[in-house]
């Protein structure tokens, strides 16, 4: 009887088997293809002359990986199956409220006793915090698909930059100045992009961030061009400045004013603060929104564009207002990013960095805060504490993606539901 | 200008839909009275349906007039259409999924929750007013419709029966003036059917609103209208009494074929 069941499943793996071998040849031979003219021909100068030399040895060695690896991928989807992933609970609304007023709480008073360089890459994370809950009402709640949110986000940092220098306007003066530049961008953007969805709306935003970045490298005169806006000055105390010295005669530095003695770790930790502030300030709103007539209609374009018609709501005017009031977070967060920098160029804000604010809302649960502010922490910070592996993080970065949509398609934490509950 | 107050709510005349070279209707005159239920039936493909979507602003029909109470709304967008008080419920049943079942009515009544951003952001007392207000009458609604159970349930986990309920909630919340049933009594068990017969007289007589209904449930239709529509190959060909309709040789050829 045993001896019948053992044998059972080695005839049943028998037939698959060469199939699989099959499939390793079939992809081995592609790789060949594929890896002959990148890896095995390579140019060199002779000379005056380029000839081409065969390089076989690599050929060699990713055919014979990739042979390998298809011959023993049966095993591994079998171990896969096997290996049981811990399950993360899925937390009620209440709960995660609780987790965020905790993470607050925590993120009060952590770096009085963490170090500079610590704080200093929790405030990034924090901006990355501030654009993941923004993108997050565009994409997580209204269900559009924005593949150029980092425009908005320039937009946001060039405002500051740009009106500081041209008209000396403080970071303050600037800080709302910025949020409606930047709403005002995602209003127009949404206007031709009213009537599409899904993958067509991608392109389009795609190259709307595109255009941005195009235009701040461009417009030399205006922007500096590559070279950007630097020099910008980090925020103020409510208008007492933070520096070793006063730049106007007369006046008193914060650190005079307390009579402490300077420290550049004041600055950091303040800015640190003030990054905590927008975050709060980001979250009270869009939780507020999303629980509004204005989230509630987000949410319903997202489930059904047509039932929202029939019943007389306008998609026109819903799908504005995601975008103008997602992209005025993006603007937030970049004047901030342009006071901690002191400076801003086009490079900041390439296409990866849209990239990575979407992965931060896909990876957190599309909708769910908790889930963003979370997986924008552990997107900025883990690679920090990797800095060893230097060229290997954005590989791990990917795997870490891939293995994370996998087993946990739906995000680190889903959202939760209802916002509104009927009480009985 | 007001308009006149007239006996018919709906007037449709010389309806017609072109899809490219396919003239999917054409020629339909009817009228829907105020407080009336009209049924519109027929053999599938009939056009039925591309009639519903014309009249409710999600096609813009290639001919024809539909007058809503003195407005022409033929070509206007659905969701102007709606605004005017004409809303429908599908055939295959639009609930927004995920939200819950209270949710979706809280929806409905966006227009009537007048609210502006700022006061929601800082829930100022009329705000508040406004959105509890929404929620009672959400609770009334549900309860009529025994639905206060399942109140804050996904409305994609209700029973097939309960969405059909919910749908129709869901418009009546909006306070209509004509109610557009398509096919509501679908995927229905005969008990669920006769409710839907039970509710639809409800609804007409307690709310004065009225009724355009598709349905293919002989039974239902002949009980809860007052008059019918019979449609083949995208025209009408009977507009009568149930009774007269029922004994129409026109209609019986059309359902049964050429004897």
């Amino acid at each position: 009887m045993t001896q019948a069941i053992s044998i059972q499943p080695a005839l049943a793996s028998a037939a698959p088997a060469s199939g699989t071998l099959k499939n390793a040849v079939i992809a081995a031979s592609m790789t060949a293809v594929l890896t002959i003219p990148v890896l095995g021909l390579q140019l060199k100068l002779e000379g005056y002359k380029v000839v081409l030399e065969p390089h076989w040895r690599p050929v060699w060695i990713s055919v014979i990986a990739v042979f390998l690896f298809q011959l023993c991928k049966p095993m591994f989807s079998r171990a896969r199956r096997a290996v049981r992933l811990p399950s993360v609970p899925a937390l009620g609304a209440r709960q995660q409220r609780v987790a965020i007023w905790v993470l607050l709480a925590v993120g009060l008073v952590w770096p009085f006793f963490g170090s500079r360089g610590a704080v200093d890459v929790v405030t990034l994370a924090l901006i990355y915090v501030i654009l993941g809950l923004g993108l997050n009402i565009v994409v997580g709640f209204a269900g559009l698909l924005d593949l150029g949110y980092v425009g908005f986000y320039a937009v946001g940092g060039y405002t500051y930059a740009l009106l500081n220098q041209y008209f000396g306007l403080t970071f303050w003066e600037c800080l709302p100045i910025a949020a409606m530049m930047s709403a005002t961008f995602g209003f127009l953007l949404g206007f031709p992009v009213l009537r599409l969805r899904g993958d067509y709306l991608a392109i389009v935003t795609l190259g709307f961030g595109e255009i941005i970045r195009l235009l701040l490298n461009n417009l030399t005169s205006l922007t500096g061009g590559p070279d950007g806006v630097s020099g910008i000055p980090k925020p103020t105390v409510f208008g007492i400045e933070m520096a070793r010295n006063a730049k106007v005669e007369g006046t008193k530095t914060f650190h005079e004013m307390l009579g402490w003695t300077y420290s550049g770790e004041h600055m950091v930790l303040f800015l640190y603060l003030l990054a905590l502030l927008l975050v709060g300030f980001t979250l009270f709103v869009s939780s507020r929104l999303i629980r509004m007539p204005m989230g509630r209609a987000w949410e319903a374009l997202r489930e059904d564009e047509i039932a929202c018609r029939s019943l007389g709501l306008n998609p026109t005017r819903i799908k504005l207002s995601a975008f103008t009031l997602g992209a005025s977070f993006a603007g937030l967060g970049g004047a901030f990013f342009a006071a901690r920098q002191g400076l801003v160029n086009p490079e900041s804000f390439t296409f990866i960095e849209s990239a990575l604010i979407l992965a931060v809302v896909v990876l957190g649960g599309m909708g769910s805060q908790l889930g963003v502010i979370l997986a924008a922490i552990l997107l900025t910070v883990l690679p920090e504490l990797t800095r060893e592996f230097a060229e290997y993080r954005m590989l791990i970065f990917g795997l870490v993606m891939i293995l994370m949509m996998m087993w946990r398609p739906q995000g680190l934490l889903p959202a939760s539901r209802p916002h509104v509950e009927l009480p009985r | 200008m007001t308009p006149m107050q007239s006996t018919e709510l709906l007037k449709v005349s010389g309806l017609q839909m072109r899809f490219g070279g396919l003239l999917a209707v054409d020629g339909i005159d009817f009228n829907v009275r105020r407080n009336e239920v009209f049924a519109i039936i027929g053999p599938n493909g009939a056009g039925k349906t591309t009639v519903f979507n014309c009249v409710g602003g999600f096609y813009k029909p290639t001919g024809g007039q539909v007058i809503l109470d003195g407005h022409r709304i033929a070509g206007l967008p659905s969701h102007l259409v709606a605004r005017k008080g004409l809303v429908r419920t599908f055939q295959n049943i639009r609930l927004f999924k995920q939200l819950t079942v209270v949710e979706n009515l809280l929806v409905a009544q966006h227009l009537q929750i007048k609210t502006g951003l700022l006061r929601g952001l800082f829930a100022t007392p009329a705000y508040r007013r406004a959105e509890r207000e929404a929620l009672e009458r959400a609770a009334q609604w549900l309860e009529r419709m025994g639905l206060s159970q399942v109140a804050n349930w996904e409305a994609g986990t209700l029973s097939y029966g309960h969405q059909r309920r919910l749908e129709i909630a869901r418009c009546m919340i909006t306070q209509p003036r004509l109610l557009m049933l398509d096919e509501p009594a679908a995927g229905l068990n005969p008990q669920e059917k006769i409710e839907l017969q039970n509710l639809i007289d409800d609804l007409r007589h307690e709310f004065g609103i009225s009724v355009l209904l598709i349905e293919h449930d002989m039974s239902l239709v002949m009980g809860v209208s007052d008059r019918i529509m019979v449609m083949e190959h995208g025209r009408p060909i009977v507009t009568a009494k149930p009774e007269e309709v029922r004994n129409d040789p026109r209609v019986i050829k059309a359902y049964l074929g050429e004897d």
